[in-house]
């Protein structure tokens, strides 16, 4: 039995000890306890909770603290939407109504069978890396490079590249924008949930060059232009841009496009449109 | 010799000579993490100078009362370590409660002083060189000292960093790791200053 003895006092002792400063421990976190703000807890499980940072916040903790202060508006959570705005709202007190819906969308169709190579890429598997040499592996300097930069950075896994090209989905997508500061090449833009026709190019080079670079390049026609009757698409530094506030949605420009760069973006699903349209009414009552 | 100069000798020593983050390596996480702002470079100084007298202090006891005693005196690295995290835990309740800004500004590197190498070396030295009850005491004030000087003296340069022209590449950390090094280099100067005296 004795030469268990040591072993006994060790545990004994180390267990002692830690009895001991638990009991401190224990002690000094009632005298210490600092009283949180119910509030901050509360928004913070209304909360999205991806710490995204789409509020312009540290993340979410920040964020919260930040409403119960009075300094952040209730409905600067873009990914928790209308529901969060809500909650935040009552737990708040304040009458706060949710922003447009808005998505993202990759504005560019340069899969591997439209866009001509210009080399073959083996470097990085990064999209910042592989377009800072020589204008990227593809042909065209302004269409997505495929690499899932954007993927990388989406914290809702709403993206993925199909056939060389970042592909969002609609409704996984909850809006908060880390992906366009993820692109390098500029090409996803937030748009409203209901904005369904969109001009898939973003190529700057004159039309027989992104000709060349494209099969789906916007050349700089103007036919859009011509087509549109309330004068919201415009052809600016080569490429044509559509004004989202005036745009009707009316798809004149669609069938004009020689390039095929202008989609309706739910023709592919109409199912989709018909979910965009219901949430666009959720959100915006007044519109009705 | 009478014991005031002693002591202030000590204290050169632990300061320049033996500077914890200089001259033995220990503590350098915090030295890098925290020196970004002279402000909380020095909070999170007097926060380990706080830590280190009173860890010094606590395991004094629990070695030569505790450990020694009951003959686990190879058991002390684990003791040390149970009495450095619970402090670390009672000062972080404290600042917490009295001084949230500050707190606030530590962030993760309060409850890394748990792990800062500094405090549990400054502990183990006390028992290897065989100091007693007060030049153990002091060892810990004066080890803090030298890193609150070191740190502070880091964060000085690296706030002027912020506005100096350096090439891309050493932006950053690179570029603190390049003078933390050279800052070394001096403090060698001070190598075997006291050596005759002490």
């Amino acid at each position: 039995m004795a030469q268990y003895l040591p072993i006994l006092y060790a545990i004994a002792a180390l267990g002692g000890l830690g009895i001991l400063f638990g009991l401190v421990l224990g002690l000094a976190d009632k005298k210490f306890a600092v009283e949180v703000d119910e509030r901050v807890k509360a928004v913070r499980e209304a909360v999205a909770g991806a710490n995204c940072g789409a509020c312009g916040y540290a993340g979410c903790d920040a964020y919260a603290e930040a409403v119960v202060r009075g300094e952040a508006a209730a409905t600067a959570c873009t990914p928790g939407g209308a529901k969060t705005v809500k909650a935040i709202s009552a737990i708040m007190g304040v009458d706060a109504e949710a922003g447009e819906a808005k998505v993202a969308r990759v504005r560019c169709q340069g899969t591997c069978e439209n866009v001509s190579p210009r080399y073959d890429y083996s470097g990085v598997s990064s999209c910042r890396a592989a377009s800072g040499i020589a204008g990227g592996p593809n042909a065209c300097e302004f269409g997505c490079v495929g690499l899932g930069d954007c993927v990388a950075h989406c914290a809702f896994d709403a993206i993925e590249i199909v056939d060389g090209v970042a592909v969002i989905d609609d409704d996984a997508c909850t809006g908060c924008g880390m992906c366009i500061s993820a692109c390098p090449r500029s090409i996803i833009q937030m748009l409203p949930k209901d904005q369904t026709v969109v001009v898939m190019c973003r190529n700057e080079a004159i039309g027989r060059i992104a000709r060349l670079q494209c099969k789906t390049a916007c050349v700089g026609c103007k036919r859009c232009e011509k087509a549109c009757p309330s004068d919201s698409i415009h052809v600016i530094k080569g490429v044509a841009i559509i004004d989202e506030t005036t745009c009707t949605r009316c798809g004149a420009c669609i069938p004009v496009c020689p390039m095929h760069c202008i989609v309706n973006f739910y023709e592919r699903d109409p199912e989709g449109e018909a979910a965009a349209t219901a949430q666009a009414e959720l959100l915006n009552p007044k519109e009705n | 010799m009478s014991p005031v100069v002693k002591i202030l000798l000590f204290m050169f020593s632990c300061v320049l000579t033996n500077n914890y983050i200089f001259s033995r390596f220990l503590g350098v996480c915090p030295f890098l993490g925290v020196s970004g702002k002279v402000e909380t470079a020095f909070g999170m100084g007097l926060a380990v100078t706080f830590v280190m007298t009173l860890a010094s202090l606590f395991t004094y006891f629990v070695y030569y009362y505790v450990l020694i005693p009951l003959n686990l005196a190879y058991l002390n690295t684990i003791a040390f370590i149970l009495v450095i995290a619970s402090l670390v835990q009672v000062v972080e309740m404290f600042l917490k409660k009295s001084a949230p800004s500050l707190y606030s500004a530590l962030g993760i590197y309060l409850p890394l002083i748990t792990t800062n190498c500094a405090v549990l070396g400054v502990t183990i030295l006390n028992i290897t060189e065989g100091y007693n009850l007060l030049y153990s005491v002091l060892n810990g004030t004066f080890g803090a000292l030298g890193f609150l000087v070191a740190i502070v003296l880091m964060a000085g340069v690296r706030e002027r960093l912020e506005s100096a022209k350096i090439p891309a590449p050493l932006k950053g950390f690179p570029i603190s790791l390049v003078i933390a090094g050279l800052m070394s280099i001096a403090f060698l100067g001070f190598s075997n200053m006291f050596a005759g005296v002490m």
